[in-house]
């Protein structure tokens, strides 16, 4: 996991699953979600996969799928401070 | 995609867990140095581990660069390339080549491998050549299938 994205401890929601499953997650639980191109950065952590990627926000957390070479796709919930500002407003 | 107008080719590295990927990775990347393309790789610590222990003299391997560095090069439009070739024998590796399909201009080859090759081939639905052969120790049928495509980049050169 990212440097610092891993000393946020961060939420682990979904584990060693699929970009696509992880898209579908936050589609279906998180009520704002926002569409974000791939490679959009949050934090220290590219979201990768085929479009559409999404990234939700719930209350003043961040549920974004972070994808690892090795390990597959994980769906995590971090605090999303000032990055939360930055996706709403669409900026890449 | 170089100032030098040099042809240059990304080789993206996935999880090194297969045997073959490694060995491929050192065959392509002389046969793209033979056309006058330059190989640059990106990858994981380990799978650029793997890389300089087979090479050490470094007459098959040229750049090599962390896989998250390169693709922030490449989403700040600092660099981009002329090809790409993802190895692919996971989910992970089809998000990568899809993403590369999406930031980069290079022309994107799907380098699939591995027990579930022909399924993970048919998960992919963006644009890029798919090059898949059901290959985890012996690396001969993906070789094979890579050497059709190393012909046409010789071809594009010219």
């Amino acid at each position: 996991m990212g440097g610092c994205l891993e000393a946020m401890k961060p939420e682990i929601i979904l584990s060693r699953t699929t970009f696509k499953d992880a898209r579908e997650y936050i589609k279906k639980n998180v009520r704002e979600y926002h569409e974000v191109e791939p490679g959009y950065k949050i934090f220290d952590v590219h979201i990768i996969g085929v479009p559409p990627l999404y990234v939700g926000v719930e209350g003043e957390d961040l549920i974004f799928p972070y994808t690892k070479p090795c390990h597959g796709t994980f769906v995590v919930k971090v605090a999303g401070g000032e990055e939360i500002a930055r996706l709403r407003a669409g900026k890449k | 995609m170089t100032e030098k107008n040099e042809q240059t080719a990304l080789l993206l590295l996935g999880c090194p867990q297969v045997p073959v990927q490694t060995s491929m990775v050192l065959y392509l990347a002389h046969g793209l140095s033979e056309r006058g393309i330059r190989p640059v790789i990106a990858g994981t610590t380990a799978a650029r581990k793997l890389m300089e222990v087979a090479d050490p003299g470094r007459h098959y391997l040229d750049e090599m660069n962390d896989l998250d560095a390169t693709i922030d090069e490449i989403t700040e439009k600092k660099r981009d390339f002329d090809l790409c070739f993802v190895f692919i024998h996971n989910d992970s590796g089809i998000a990568y080549a899809g993403t590369m399909a999406y930031i980069s201009k290079a022309w994107v080859y799907a380098l699939i491998f591995g027990e579930h090759a022909e399924e993970l081939a048919e998960e992919i639905e963006f644009p890029c050549e798919i090059v898949a052969a059901k290959a985890t120790h012996n690396p001969m049928p993906l070789k094979r299938r890579l050497d059709e495509v190393m012909q046409w980049a010789a071809v594009s050169k010219r």
